[in-house]
């Protein structure tokens, strides 16, 4: 065991002096590790910003949620064309399953559209407009910077009033003092009732309520779209995760009853629920990592290449040394373990140049919001990754070194 | 005593279709703190008799015993073992690692001994100091002339305190002034109580040797004493 310890440090210490001794080439082989170790930390660090931030945007729509809609969300067992043919779901079957549901904390529908908001000179362009009615706040779990969300009045009286998402609110009014003031969304008027907190899920792209403003929703059908050409979502909040079930149960049954179905008749109206959003979105995310990891191993892979390259033709421009270090004592064993820490640890230096220019790189992504932050797990992935090409790369380059005849390899020219 | 023993070793080469045997049926004893010088022209198994003498390589046939150890049957890592402890290498090229300081060439057979590093410095010093070479310790090979350069290989052969010293032509890429340093040096280290066996094809550097062994085709032709001995002052 001492000698084993004792070969490996004095093993390391030949490869440092031979690194050393061979820095161009040293620098150029290692370029290749950099680069895949940067990659591959780079990425599986943005695959879990990414992953994060789902998390959180699916938090802040609220867990026990149902949408009833004409269409299923996530699920595919049904052809697009028969949800296509499906009576909308309209206000007065919201109204009418209202009435009947008795599990639910909290109902409201939700028609969207996308428009352009403008303030003074500023302007955001494809806003998604929610229209909704003032129990939609308590179907979500969004919270408030500023203001508050419409009233019942409001909603009712189908005011021209708007809550934004923090997003829209920054870029209008960089400098904050949205309140009361009137934003124009398809050339009307709207007074700014409230501001909503950061939510930080900008992966969730229009279903990011940082980038959403929300209207009562009669104004959606007064002037964005009609009332008969696109139908509504009714949002449905369970009192909690175990009641989930029953309140799904119940609107199946409302529903059924409220669309007019006989008992033969197919559901004509999908009941969404956030668990099919996460599996969606897991699913979603494992591709992108697969993908993501396949093509920076890709990059890893041909650095490895590189370094074995680099270490056969060392071994061959070195076989005297090989041959005089065999003639005085050196055993395969030292040999061996010689070639492969000199190739584990160009790859080591190199794993950790690329881990500093991955969190340089993340650095700079995290400028443009991108949720990036390299923590302990990159680290120790990218000393892993790099050893283990070291090693794996080493390997061949380094038994050929081992198992030259002392005899021939003094000889060599 | 013997420190090394030959009966009947023959070594046989398979170049393509063809059978070269390079050594014959080749028999010898060396004793300790001799001095022998190998002499034969091109061709006459001389390396490869020097080669199976040093344990880089092994014979096709026949018993090579070392200090009592069976060097004909043993394994790659063993002959590695028995040349770190028991053999110590001059070469015609030196052989000095390129990139590594005098001390460090000197200390390398004692790194795969596996001697602590404080004793190695120490080892590798004294022999240094023992080759005249104490003020060239940092220098790297190419800073050196060639006879010192030679005296760095000797230090290296030395510091193990090998059985035998294996000089393969030690002498070959030296002027003559030089040559005639080296030889001078090894005559104190037989004097010393050192084995030296030397392989050359200079009859005026063989002479410095107290017997001499002269292959032809594979076979030794003659082992005779030196009468006129040439000892260098």
């Amino acid at each position: 065991m001492k000698n084993l310890l004792f070969e490996i440090k004095e093993g390391l210490l030949i490869s440092l002096k031979a690194i050393r001794a061979n820095k161009a080439r040293s620098v150029l082989t290692t370029l290749g590790i950099i680069i895949g170790v940067a990659s591959v930390v780079l990425m599986s660090t943005a695959i879990k910003g990414i992953d994060q931030s789902f998390q959180q945007g699916v938090a802040s729509l609220g867990s026990d949620n149902l949408y009833i809609d004409k269409w299923a969300w996530f699920d595919n067992d049904i052809p697009w064309w028969e949800m296509r043919n499906r009576k909308h779901i309209t206000m007065e079957d919201f109204e009418a399953y209202k009435d009947l549901a008795k599990l639910p904390v909290s109902i409201a529908p939700s028609a969207n559209s996308q428009r352009t908001i403008k303030f003074e000179e500023r302007s955001v362009q494809f806003v998604n407009i929610t229209g909704s009615d003032h129990n939609y706040i308590n179907t979500t779990n969004l919270s408030f910077d500023e203001g508050r969300f419409f009233t019942e009045l409001e909603s009712n009286g189908g005011r021209s009033v708007v809550v934004l998402g923090s997003e829209v609110s920054k870029k209008l009014f960089p400098q904050g003092g949205a309140m009361n003031q009137f934003v124009k969304i398809g050339g009307n008027r709207f007074k700014i009732v409230g501001v909503l907190e950061e939510q930080g899920s900008w992966v969730m792209g229009n279903w990011n309520p940082d980038n959403q403003v929300y209207v009562p929703i009669q104004n959606i059908f007064k002037y964005f779209v009609s009332r008969h050409s696109d139908g509504i979502t009714i949002n449905v909040r369970a009192e909690n995760s175990t009641m989930v079930e029953a309140t799904k149960e119940e609107a199946l049954g409302i529903m059924r009853r409220v669309r007019g179905l006989k008992y033969d008749e197919k559901n004509d109206f999908s009941i969404n629920q956030q668990e099919g959003l996460l599996t969606n979105i897991n699913e979603t995310i494992g591709v992108i990592q697969i993908a993501g990891l396949l093509i920076t191993g890709l990059a890893l892979f041909v650095g490895a290449i590189g370094i074995m390259n680099i270490m056969f033709v060392s071994v061959k421009e070195r076989t005297r040394e090989i041959g005089i270090r065999k003639a005085i004592g050196a055993t395969r064993r030292t040999i061996l373990g010689q070639f492969i820490s000199e190739s584990a640890i160009i790859c080591l230096i190199g794993g950790m140049i690329g881990l500093g220019v991955a969190i340089i790189g993340s650095m700079v992504i995290a400028q443009f919001d991108f949720p990036v932050t390299v923590d302990i797990d990159a680290v120790i992935l990218a000393v892993t990754i790099s050893l283990i090409t070291g090693v794996l790369s080493g390997l061949a380059p380094a038994y050929t070194a081992a198992k030259l005849d002392p005899v021939d390899a003094l000889r060599y020219e | 005593m013997n420190i090394i023993n030959i009966e009947h070793i023959a070594k046989i080469y398979q170049v393509g279709s063809e059978e070269v045997r390079a050594l014959v049926d080749v028999s010898l004893k060396i004793n300790k703190n001799e001095y022998v010088a190998i002499m034969g022209p091109s061709g006459s198994g001389k390396s490869t008799l020097m080669n199976i003498l040093g344990c880089l390589d092994t014979p096709t046939r026949g018993l090579y015993d070392f200090a009592g150890e069976n060097v004909s049957q043993m394994n790659d890592n063993e002959l590695a073992s028995i040349r770190n402890r028991q053999i110590g290498f001059v070469f015609q090229t030196f052989n000095l690692l390129a990139r590594s300081d005098a001390l460090h060439n000197v200390e390398l057979p004692l790194i795969y001994a596996g001697v602590s590093s404080q004793e190695r410095r120490e080892r590798a010093e004294a022999a240094l100091e023992n080759v005249g070479l104490k003020d060239r310790m940092t220098h790297k090979p190419n800073e050196l002339s060639g006879g010192q350069r030679q005296r760095v290989a000797v230090a290296r052969a030395l510091v193990t305190n090998p059985s035998i010293i294996l000089a393969d032509e030690p002498t070959g890429n030296l002027d003559t002034k030089t040559g005639e340093d080296i030889m001078r040096l090894f005559h104190q280290i037989h004097e010393a109580g050192n084995t030296i066996i030397l392989v050359t094809h200079e009859e005026y550097i063989a002479e410095h040797a107290a017997r001499i062994i002269r292959l032809r085709d594979g076979l030794i032709e003659r082992d005779e004493n030196v009468v006129n001995r040439y000892i260098p002052v």
